[in-house]
Order: structure tokens, then sequence, then C-alpha cells
């Protein structure tokens, strides 16, 4: 029950933020200049009064806006996001094809960033001012500084272009249908190892840092200090004692940047050609689009908050202060 | 702990940060680079004068030759020429969405700070709902749904990354609120106003000024990425434009693209050395010796 409770409220507060976000793609749609009526009468080149007159019924534009939001909202959670002015396709549908690629791509570069970055962290916390540690600052100012689009066309040109040792773009080679799914998954890994690079190096870094300061903390702390006295290894000390309460703010912040990683994943879904969300997004805007663009912003806002709950849950299983619920 | 109203009369500790700041190696390394940037863009385009759309030479002409120093697009546009012009966009819409993004966020921060209760709790989810956004994609929609100029592109810069702002603000807020310098004030009759702007903002704003400049960076950063896209003003040059103009040539060429990353990274990187010099000053964690 203990962990019932919360886990109701951070549920209905995630509904909350889902319908609030609703609201404002509805608020985005009345706001911007045009409307779909118009949009589609110059698509087609203009059409009669009639047509007209059905289709703004169609789009309930003669309601008054309080019906017209209650009308999109219930559409919106019905799972109806909407026609796509280009492909005349439903959004959901559109979405849904790309989201599994998307997630594939954001779910490995977070796993690489949070196991490299917690790594070299600790690794660093041992000296932190030896050259290790200080080259592990340099990397995050420059992993902070570098455009994530650039570094992924620098890399491609470097590891695909001159070195053919990757795939340029894309996320399959079609040279290998029909080869088995393994030769498949092999494939995709190979694909992957690019973006989730250009995807992780701010990462690895800034987790690294991060990694090393609160090591340096825990390992100030008392608790350390009787570990070492009653005799354990320094591994022991490292990885049992000190790392468990180490990794919470990386966890933490981890969870907060995951919008910025999933918006970091547009950019680099561009460079390389990776048929996610954000290519969709991508072509989607330069279709003027609107439709799927606000199924995409919903989409991923949506995606923001599961991972917001999951760090939630994650943080739960992991802290011991919260599990015992004492304090 | 100092005593913070001293900040304001004597402005001896703001003066001692300057120093620790200015004699720090790393802020002079980041003050000079941006320092040469700015020049480049506010004379470069007098000195090399040449039409960043014009063609002016082969397309994919190599660099480093005489006529042409860093080489032609694909359509023979001298990418020396977009370089010295593309600057001042980037610059100065990562300014103003710089200021735009930080006027809001300390805004924000500071009402929900002060007044804590319900201007709070109502702030705060304001802020948490914008962080459920992705910044860039949300910085997308808004560009698309309304025409991409400079003065949209720029709104939607700041509108999209205020929220560390506000919350370092109101941090900040809540910290200094209650101490005794604060409840003097209110004492001879200051109003909140006052208070908020005159008594508590300049002593919460060391930190704040390190966030300034990593919001720099930040708005650079997005310029770039919405220009790569093609988000930008097509008609003005910049730095991102013309990586994204060339992004399908990559493999025939390297240096229509690596140029102006190159710029994009040294910016930002003097920008992110200025805020690490700045931390290191105002940061009295840090000035430990």
């Amino acid at each position: 029950m203990r962990l019932l409770i919360p886990l109701a409220i951070r549920l209905a507060y995630a509904a909350i933020l889902v319908v609030a976000v609703i609201v404002l793609n509805f608020l985005l749609i009345r706001l911007a200049p045009g409307d779909p009526v118009e949009t589609i009468a110059g698509a087609m080149g203009g059409m009669t009064e009639e047509l007209r007159a059905e289709l703004v019924r169609a789009y309930g534009l003669d309601l008054s806006l309080p019906q017209q939001l209650l009308r999109y909202l219930a559409r919106m959670l019905s799972g109806d996001l909407g026609y796509s002015y280009f492909f005349n396709l439903p959004v959901s549908g559109l979405i849904l094809e790309r989201v599994p690629q998307t997630v594939l791509l954001v779910v490995v570069a977070v796993a690489v960033s949070l196991l490299a970055g917690t790594a070299l962290g600790v690794l660093a916390s041992r000296r932190p001012n030896g050259w290790f540690s200080q080259s592990l600052t340099v990397l995050s100012v420059v992993g902070y500084a570098a455009p994530v689009f650039w570094t992924g066309i620098m890399l491609i040109i470097v590891f695909a272009a001159w070195l053919p040792l990757f795939p340029v773009s894309g996320m399959d080679d079609i040279a290998n249908a029909g080869n088995g799914w393994f030769a498949y998954a092999l494939d995709v890994a190979h694909h992957l190892v690019l973006p989730v690079a250009t995807l992780s190096i701010i990462y690895v870094a800034q987790y690294s840092n991060l990694a090393r300061a609160s090591m340096l903390d825990v390992l100030g702390a008392d608790y350390i200090r009787t570990a070492r006295a009653k005799g354990l290894s320094e591994g022991s000390v490292y990885f049992k004692h000190a790392l468990k309460n180490a990794i919470l703010p990386v966890v933490t912040v981890a969870g907060l940047q995951f919008g910025n990683l999933l918006a970091g994943a547009i950019l680099v879904e561009t460079v390389f050609n990776w048929p996610g969300l954000g290519r969709l997004a991508f072509e989607s805007i330069l279709r003027r689009d609107h439709p799927t663009i606000l199924g995409i912003l919903f989409c991923s806002a949506c995606m923001v908050i599961a991972a917001n709950l999951l760090t939630d849950l994650v943080y739960r299983a992991i802290d011991p202060r919260i599990r015992t619920g004492s304090r | 702990m100092a005593d913070p109203v001293q900040m304001q009369s004597a402005a001896s500790p703001a003066r001692e940060a300057w120093q620790m700041f200015i004699r720090s190696s790393v802020s002079i390394a980041g003050l000079s680079m941006l320092g040469l940037i700015l020049l480049m863009s506010l004379f470069g385009p007098m000195l090399y004068d040449i039409d960043p759309f014009a063609t002016s030479g082969a397309p994919l002409s190599p660099p480093f030759t005489p006529d042409l120093p860093l080489g032609t697009d694909q359509i023979g546009r001298d990418i020396l020429a977009g370089i010295v012009n593309g600057g001042r966009t980037t610059l100065a819409v990562g300014a103003a969405a710089a200021l735009l993004s930080l006027g809001i966020g300390i805004t924000l921060g500071a009402l929900a700070g002060y007044y804590g209760g319900l201007v709070d709790d109502v702030l705060m989810r304001v802020t948490e709902f914008f962080q459920v956004l992705p910044a860039l994609l949300f910085a997308m929609v808004l560009v698309t749904l309304f025409t991409p100029t400079l003065a949209t592109i720029t709104i939607a810069i700041g509108v999209v990354s205020w929220t560390g702002v506000a919350r370092l603000t109101r941090g900040e807020f809540l910290k200094l609120r209650h101490m005794e310098f604060v409840t003097a004030e209110r004492a001879i009759g200051a109003d909140n106003a006052r208070i908020i702007w005159r008594v508590i903002l300049p002593n919460a704003l060391p930190p704040l000024i390190v966030s300034a400049a990593f919001a720099v960076g930040a708005a650079i950063l997005f310029e770039a990425g919405l220009s790569y896209l093609g988000l930008g003003d097509p008609n003005t040059m910049s730095w991102g434009l013309m990586i994204g103009s060339s992004r399908n040539y990559i493999l025939d060429a390297w240096w229509p693209v690596t140029f102006p990353g190159v710029m994009i990274f040294l910016t930002v990187l003097s920008v992110a050395l200025i805020s690490d010099g700045l931390n290191q000053a105002l940061n009295p964690k840090l000035r430990e010796r």
C-alpha cells in the first residue's frame, strides 16, 4: 500500500500533463495563421461554397471554442490524432510506425550513456585530479559545445566515408533481408553504432562528471569509513557501498534529460536517415503537414511523461531510504 | 558567510570576483575566442567583401587555395564568405533568445520563490509542463506554425528554454526570502516589487550569471539546429544553414559542412569557458585555496 498511493498520485499527475499537452496543441492550432479548410482549399486549388461549408462542419469550426476544445480532447484521448495533409492517412498510424525505431535508438543511447558514464565516473573518482579525470572534464565541455547534428556528420565522414567501417545511413541493409532474424539484428546493430555514438558522446561525458562528483561526495561519508574500517576490500567499498548511493543523482538527471535526448534524436535521425519519429517530424515540417507535426509533439511529450514516471519508479526501487518508508 | 548587504554597498566581493574571473586562464581563453569571433562577424563582411549567396567558383572546389581559402559548396558559393557573414545571425539570435529566456525564467522563478504557496505551486506546474515538451521539437513546431523569421525563431527559442533558469531563480529566492536583510528591508516599508528586484535579485545574481552564459551557448546551439533543419530565415546566411544545405554532399566533400560546424563549436566553447570562469569566480564552494 505504501507504494501504491504515491504511484496513484503520480499517475493522476501524468494524466493531467497529457491533457495539458492536448490543450496546448489545440491552442497552437487555433493561434496559427490559416485554418485547415483554407489549407485544403489551397491544396485542391479552390472549392465550392457547399464543400467549404461541409468541411467547416466536419472540422467543427462552426462550434464555440470550448465545444471545439472538448471535441478535440475527446478525439485525441481516443487515439485519433487527425489526418495527415500529405499522406491523407491517420496520423496515429504514421506515428506508431515510427515509434519503435526512435525508442530503439533512444533506449540504446540512454543505456550506453548511463553504463559508460557511471563506469568512467567511478574510475575517475579514484584519482579526482589525475589526467583521466581531467580529460573527462574537457570531454564534457567539448561534448556540450559541439552541435549534435554536426558531430554526427563528422562521424559519418570519418567512420563511413574515409574509413568504411560503418554504414552511412538507414537502419538496415536490403541486401541482408531474408537471412534470418539474427543476421537482421546484427545488421541493425551495425547501423546503430554511429547514431548512438553521436547521441551518447554528450551524455557519457556529462554523466561521468556527475557520477564522479557524487562518488567523491559519498566516499567522504562516515559509513564508507566504517566499511573500510571493517576491512572490506576496495572493490566492495566502491561498488557495494558507495555506488548504490552515488548513482541516485545520475539516474535523476538522466530521467530529467530524457526530453533533451529525444530532441537530440530528432537531429541525429535526420543526419543518419534513421526511419524514426525525428525524420518524420523533419519531413512533415518541410511538407507543412501540421497535423502530423502536432501529433509528433503530443506523442513525444507522452514519451517524456512516461520516462519521468519510469525514472520515479526506478528511483524508488534503488533508493533504500524510500523503500523502507521511514524518514 | 559574508554579509550579503555589503555586496550592494561596498561592491568589494563583486570586484574580488571580477578579478578572479579576469585572471583565470579559462576565462581569458573564452573571452579572447569570443572576442575574435565577434570581431570577425562585425568587420569580416567588409574585409572579405564577397556575396555569400553568389556563385564564386566551381562547385565543391577544395579549400586552402589562394582564391577560395575555404573552398566552395555544391553550387559554388564561397564558404569563407558564408562563415564571415553567417556569424551575425547566429550570435544575434543566440544573444536575443538567451535574453528572452532569462527574462521569462528569472521573472517566473522570482515570483514563485518569493510569494511561495499557491503562486509557487501554479508556476512550478507550468514549469514542469514546459519541461515535458522536448524543447527542440516544440521550437520546430512554433517556427513552422508561424512563419520562420528571425523574430519568430528568437521567440521560439526563448519560449522553450527558460525552465532551468526559472528553477534556479526560484531556489535562490526560497533561500534568501527569509534572511534578515530582507526582513529588515520590509520593516522599513519597502514594497514587494522593490524587495524582489532591488534587494533579493542582486544577491541571487552569482549563480544566475553563470547560467546566463550557459543560456547563450544553448540558444546558439538551438539556432544552429533550427537553421540546419531548414527552419531558419532562408535569405539570411547562417552557419547552421550552411551545414544543412550541404548535408547531402558530405560523402563528396568534407569542407562545406566542417568549417561552419567548427565555428559553431568554437563559439559555444568560448561561451562555455566564460561560464566556467564565472562559476569559479562566483561560486564560493569552488574558491578553495
